[in-house]
Parts: structure tokens; sequence; C-alpha cells
């Protein structure tokens, strides 16, 4: 049951992150963008990372999405003529995929003969809120205070860089 | 329960499907699309990791990934739209000011 749902899901996946990388229409591989992220909110799940996976939908597939498709809109790419892009060299091309298959496959062989220490049993709240929570502000409260530093960075970065110039 | 391994060998896969996009691709928000799916197969291997592991830290490190992307797509995009209005193209190819 467990393998057959995995399955299902790494077949998905991998399908919409390929059409991600080679559709032409940018809105589209947007669209594939957000199956993928919800796809991988749902392996979250398999994983017991419950606040995890509400996180990925709730800031990826919707807040960071929203900001992607505004942007695409607002740049009115969806008029361009998909046969107009440029493209590297077809050669160029084929040494990317083939170097791209080449790494998958070095990845995988590294990271699956790694030696693993035995599944650990899961503490009965793990991946709650809570225990991520507890974690979040007790280890790592450090960290956490200073990603609103770099929250507010970028928000005054966005706004600087993309307002008008005045002449 | 599914090995462990299997979801590294996915996040992997995810990883290098990313790579390629940004090789493949002249379109800079189809590049940024393959950036964000580089980062996502990184979280993926932290959760499946922190799984093994029967810890939750590495969970609080996908929570810091997700802030560090949102700061990036926020930034990324101005920058985006900024080129934009230099040169009304989204495509790598016409931004060669740097070029030597």
């Amino acid at each position: 049951m467990g393998s057959l749902a995995f399955a299902i899901l790494a077949v998905l996946l991998v399908a919409s992150a390929l059409t991600v990388v080679v559709h032409p229409n940018p809105v589209k591989s947007a669209m594939a963008l957000v199956v993928a992220l919800f796809l991988l909110a749902v392996t979250f799940v398999l994983l017991e990372a419950h606040m995890i996976a509400a996180l990925q939908v709730i800031v990826y597939a919707g807040a960071i999405m929203v900001l992607f498709l505004f942007v695409i809109m607002l740049l009115s790419l969806e008029r361009e003529n998909p046969e107009a892009q440029p493209h590297p060299p077809t050669g160029l091309r084929v040494v990317a995929w083939m170097g791209g298959g080449v790494l998958a496959a070095e990845l995988c062989w590294l990271l699956v003969r790694q030696p693993l220490p035995p599944p650990a049993q899961a503490a009965a709240d793990y991946g709650s809120a809570q225990a991520v929570a507890r974690s979040l502000y007790t280890d790592f409260l450090l960290p956490f205070e200073l990603t609103s530093i770099l929250l507010l960075v970028a928000v005054v970065g966005a706004v600087i860089l993309a307002q008008r110039r005045r002449p | 329960m599914v090995p462990i391994s299997w979801y590294l060998a996915l996040s992997a896969v995810l990883f290098a499907i990313g790579v390629t996009g940004v090789l493949v691709r002249r379109n800079l928000i189809v590049i940024f699309m393959a950036i964000e799916l580089m980062l996502n197969a990184v979280n993926l291997s932290f959760v499946a990791l922190a799984r093994q592991l029967g810890s939750v830290d590495g969970q609080v490190v996908v929570f810091f990934v997700m802030v560090v992307a949102a700061a990036e797509a926020a930034v990324g995009l101005a920058i985006i739209i900024a080129a934009f209005r230099s040169r009304p193209t989204v495509f790598a190819d016409e931004f060669t000011l740097l070029k030597g």
C-alpha cells in the first residue's frame, strides 16, 4: 500500500517536474510547478511531516506561486509566440540533458549506497505543529529571529528594485 | 514503510531535473522555477532523513529553507521586473551588459 502510493507519487512528481522544464509556455510551466509542489506536500505527509506539508501548501503552492503567476501576467508573457522563444543550440541541449541524467544517476548512487541508521521509531507527536515549534523556539531560536531580519531586508529590497526610476 | 533511500533517489532525480532546466531554458522566469524545483528536492531529502532519524531538526531546517526561498522569490522577481524595464525581454541571452 505504502509502496504503491509512493510509486504513483514519484511518477507524477517526475512528470510534473519535467513539464516545468520542457513546456514552452511559462504559465503552463508555473501550473505544473504548482502540481509538483502539491505532490511534494503529499510526500511530506507520507513521511509524517504534517506541519511542513501544511506550510508547503500555504507558503509554496500558495504565496510563492501567486507571486510567480503575478509577474508572468504583469509582463504578459503568455502572448508571446512559443515558437519564437530562443533556445540554446541543439548540441548544447543534448549535452545538458545527458549531463542531467549523469547527475541524477550519480546522486542516486551516492545517496542510496550511503549507510543509514535503522529507521527510528517516531514519537507520537512527530511532525506536529507542537513538536516542530518546540524545536524552533528553543534550539533554533537565534536563526528564527534572524529570518525576520532576512524577510524585512527582502521586502525592502524588492520594493526598491521594482519601483520605477524617477528621472 | 517505503525505504528512505527511495525518497532520497526521488529527490536526486528532481534535483537533476532542476539543474537541467537551468541549463536548457533561456526564459528567466522558467530558470527561476527550476531553481525552486531544486530547493524543493533538497527539502524532500531533509524531510526523509529527519524521518529516518526520528528527529524534527530536519523539518526545522526545511522551514528555514522555505523562508529563504520566499525572500529569494520576492527579490528575484523584483530583479526580473527591473531587468524587463530596462530591456523588454525575459530571455537571458539578451542581457549581455556584463559580458567581457
